[in-house]
């Protein structure tokens, strides 16, 4: 299989450096197996099961708030519209692979838009208990071939503080189950091993209508808007970010070559586009619509956060794309910055310039080849066959139905 | 609370009165410290917030190595945090695999001791930006599409406007963002007056010697440039440039969009000129223009009223044929000599409006299609009058410029008078009599003279054959001043004094010395 995957990757990166090699912009292909895993097509490689759960978990919850649309977190509910009309999409459970199940547990919104995950370990409790009730493939794997996306901020821990989070750990029901979740961070309870990491939720039509002619120079030399202080959370700082926000503010305020602020300006895309760094810093937790954002505009990304794991970490090279800098490392951020040799430089920006790259970073209504969604199919695909041993015997109980805390068994 | 209790200690031996009166005031004096210093502490609280316990013990217990930790400032009016732990040690929620270095909780902020940029790592990142925006231009930018270099071919001769036009077209030439060779060909050889102007541009020049005089006609003078063309594209065929020729006549204004769009020309193309027949005399111009009218309305006129030449296309943009200027309305009221007061009018088919491929040039017929006539055996007396009698089949000229509709570039031709004066290099030497003489100050004391003075310097150039720069009058005046002034007479005065006596002299050496120029 691997050996065929892997001639498979020679013909194809053969056939794309010979047509790429007609290209007028110079961008350049990832060499080797990892960079043409972003045009595999998934199609064909393996077979999803959609359940049909009743509308109060999904489309009641989205009526009643249709800002679940274009928040982050829109990734579970365009995953579910994706894969009702896709090509690995059967209507057989008996032969699909992969069972998805569509649940929109972030869908539980604030006045200001924010979600509240409270009721989410409930709502997905009760979601799994109708599956496992209604239909036999729970039971059979005990969740081993199910996957949820959870894109909230610690995933499938479904509290926004870390310290709640940790001590929450994984939804129990969700241990065996293949959790595709934004949130990455290395030898952390919120990420199971075997978890698909995927980008936030960017709206693709917003940025593409801010996109200038690629021959604007690059002028700034690092871009950065957003908050340093948590002022509302945490005035005192040095929690918010891990410190990291405030001492980049600190050590930088004075420097012309950071363009950093807490404005929010109607250009942002636009100045984006006209630097050459944009900090990705950690916030609450690591991962930000910024690298998104900086992938599709061809900003090199600056990565602050210790132990990220990046989308698609197995499929795109992050370290040849973009710059990580140590936390503790901040306060030396320029000298870093600009002793990066200028060819280093621009072998970057050709390798953001991949327009395979930028595709697969987007999730576009309606899906197109390459995308975030077929990635995701992908990295489902890559971890087929199942292993024989999640086929639990007749009767045979591995999880714990009434593990976790007390208020997460009421019913929903 | 301590307070009322020490209160209370006190009233109570307050009550024994008179054994303790020492012990009494030592005791209200420790008293009042008390309420003084506590009075201290929650005023300290009130400014710093309730954490100031708390910060007491984090300065006296944390290690020295947070010298270049920061504790921002505190700011009571805002809740506590929901999260109290200790600033340097924050392990209250550690992951549970045990190899994980990140925490969670606070962290000191990180501040070097000089926040502030270093100049070299400014100058580093400014070289980085520029090399990136190199980069970008070259893969976004002119040298995107595989541009090519454009020949610019002008015909020159020194005259007054000479500096007025050949400056225009070298700006142009300048802005060009693809390489560009400037071949200047001039009449009555090569001179320093135009290898100065020409040197300053920065493009690649070829200046090129044409050994014959420029005539006085312009119908002259479009022959002999039509023969200073060829030879600038025997140039070209020498040389065997590559890329685009142009004809960049020197009194003609090009758009910066007009090289963009030459750039598509595959053998031979043709662009709109715009063709401002302009005379300087505003009432030729009016008569002309009502004479123009009075045309169209006698005749549906299929001469076209618009001052364009240019290619013509049908419907589906196919060349048909060429706008060409309508003289008619000037008949014999156009420029004959070319200081006339007349309006100028352009050939036919003027060259400006023509691109070519240098490639049509060159010798070896690799891939030069067949309409093209083979340059090497044109012969020039023939009378060559427009660029389409080096093809063989006029009907193969590409329209360029959606289909010439736009207008790209615009023909004039403004010279001055064919006697006019001006400095050799427009550099004055010698220098100029002084015109008003100043005493102490800078500015005259005698208000500015009429107008008429005025007149007479610019008559330098325009001039009749007398030169006359300071009217006899006034030379009288100054010649008088001088004697009067003579007697009471100051150092400095004299110095001033003496120059308009030289100036005197100067005058009738510096016309002699423009009459040469002449």
């Amino acid at each position: 299989m691997t050996n065929r995957l892997s001639l498979s990757a020679i013909l194809l990166f053969l056939f794309f450096s010979a047509s790429s090699a007609q290209h007028n912009v110079r961008t350049e292909r990832i060499s080797g197996s990892a960079g043409d895993v972003l045009e595999d097509n998934p199609v064909g490689k393996l077979k999803v099961y959609v359940y049909e759960l009743p509308s109060k978990y999904n489309k009641k919850l989205l009526q009643k708030d249709p800002r679940c649309l274009t928040h982050m977190f829109a990734a579970e509910i365009f995953m579910h519209r994706f894969l009702l009309s896709s090509p690995v999409r059967t209507l057989n459970p008996d032969e699909a692979d992969w069972f998805c199940s569509p649940i929109y547990p972030t869908c539980d919104l604030t006045p200001t838009g924010l979600p509240l995950p409270f009721k989410s370990p409930r709502m997905m409790r009760s979601a799994i208990q109708l599956i496992s009730s209604n239909w036999p493939y729970w039971n059979k794997t005990e969740g081993a071939d199910h996957f949820f996306v959870v894109p909230h901020d610690f995933g499938a821990c479904f509290h926004y503080q870390e310290e709640k989070a940790i001590e929450r750990g994984i939804l129990p029901l969700l241990k065996r189950a293949t959790l595709v979740q934004t949130f990455g961070q290395r030898n952390h309870v919120c990420l199971d091993q075997g978890s698909i990491t995927i980008p936030p939720f960017a709206p693709p039509q917003k940025m593409h209508a801010h996109l200038i002619p690629p021959d604007v120079p690059r002028s700034i030399f690092v871009y950065f808007r957003g908050l340093f202080y948590d002022v509302n959370n945490d005035p005192e700082g040095g929690y918010y970010a891990r410190g990291a926000r405030a001492a980049v503010w600190e050590n930088f305020k004075n420097n012309p070559l950071f363009d950093i602020s807490t404005d929010h300006p109607t250009t942002y895309y636009e100045d984006m586009q006209r630097s050459i760094f944009c900090l990705c810093p950690l916030g609450w937790a690591p991962w930000s619509p910024r690298l998104v954002e900086a992938v599709v505009f061809g900003c090199i990304p600056v990565i602050i956060a210790d132990d990220i794991v990046l989308p698609f970490a197995d499929a795109i090279p992050w370290e040849e794309i973009g710059v990580f800098v140590a936390e503790k490392d901040v306060p030396e951020l320029d000298t870093i910055l600009t002793s990066i040799p200028t060819e280093v430089i621009l072998r970057k920006q050709r390798l953001l310039a991949n327009p395979s790259m930028k595709q697969a970073m987007l999730f576009p209504q309606p899906a197109q080849p390459g995308d975030a969604f077929h990635q995701i199919l992908n990295g489902l695909a890559r971890k087929l066959p199942h292993d024989g041993s999640v086929y639990l015997k007749a009767g045979e109980k591995v999880l714990n139905w009434t593990a976790g805390p007390v208020g997460d068994l009421k019913p929903w | 609370m301590k307070l009322s209790a020490l209160h209370q200690s006190y009233l109570n031996r307050r009550r024994s009165p008179l054994d303790s009166s020492v012990d009494a005031s030592s005791k209200s004096f420790l008293a009042v410290f008390w309420l003084v210093l506590h009075c201290l502490c929650c005023l300290i609280s009130l400014l710093l917030g309730f954490r100031f316990s708390r910060l007491v013990f984090f300065f006296l217990v944390s290690t020295p190595s947070s010298s270049n930790l920061y504790s921002p400032p505190f700011r009571p009016d805002l809740p506590p945090p929901r999260i109290d732990l200790t600033p340097s040690n924050a392990t209250t929620a550690e992951a549970k695999t045990s190899s994980s270095r990140v925490v969670v909780g606070r962290h000191g902020i990180l501040i070097r001791p000089w926040p502030h940029p270093d100049p070299v790592e400014v100058m580093k990142a400014h070289r980085i930006i520029e090399r990136v925006q190199r980069e970008q231009k070259a893969v976004f930018g002119a040298g995107a599409k595989g541009s090519r270099t454009v020949i610019a071919v002008t015909p020159t001769y020194v005259r007054t406007f000479q500096a007025l036009h050949l400056n225009g077209v070298m700006h142009s030439l300048m802005l060009v963002p693809y390489d560009v060779v400037w071949i200047v060909v001039e009449a009555g050889g090569v001179s320093n007056e135009t290898a100065s102007i020409v040197g300053k541009s920065g493009v690649r020049v070829i200046h090129v010697g044409f050994d014959q005089r420029m005539p006085n006609t312009w119908e002259d003078r479009g022959k002999v440039e039509v023969l200073m063309r060829l030879r600038a594209l025997r140039v070209v065929k020498e040389e065997k440039l590559d890329g685009v020729v142009m004809f960049a006549d020197d009194s003609n204004m090009h758009s910066m969009e007009f090289f963009d769009e030459i750039q598509n020309v595959k053998w031979f193309g043709a662009v709109s000129v715009g063709i401002l027949a302009h005379s300087g005399n505003a009432e030729e111009m009016v008569m002309s223009m009502d004479k123009r009218r009075e045309m169209e309305e006698e005749e549906s006129s299929s001469l076209s009223s618009l001052p364009v030449q240019g290619p013509a296309c049908n419907a589906t943009d196919k060349l048909i044929g060429w706008h060409v200027f309508n003289t008619l309305p000037y008949a014999g009221k156009s420029a004959v000599y070319i200081d006339d007061v007349a309006a100028v009018l352009p050939q036919k088919l003027e060259w400006c409006g023509f691109v070519l491929n240098s490639r049509i040039l060159w010798d070896e017929a690799e891939s030069k299609p067949e309409w093209v006539k083979e340059f090497g055996l044109l012969n020039e007396n023939e009378g060559v009058e427009s660029p389409l009698s080096l093809l063989n089949d006029p009907s193969m000229v590409e329209p360029l410029g959606s289909c010439g509709r736009q207008v790209l570039l615009w023909w004039l031709r403004v010279e001055a008078r064919a006697d006019s004066k001006f400095p050799p290099g427009w550099v004055i030497d010698p220098p100029l009599e002084i015109t008003v003489a100043a005493k102490r100050t800078p500015w005259p004391d005698v208000p500015p003279e009429p107008p008429t003075k005025k007149k007479d310097q610019m008559s330098l150039s325009q001039g009749n054959n007398n030169v006359v720069v300071i009217p006899k009058h006034q030379q009288q005046q100054q010649q008088r001043s001088s004697k009067v002034r003579k007697p009471k007479r100051r150092s400095k005065r004299n110095k001033h004094e003496a120059k308009p006596t030289d100036t005197a002299t100067q005058v009738s050496s510096s016309t002699k010395h423009h009459q040469e120029r002449n």
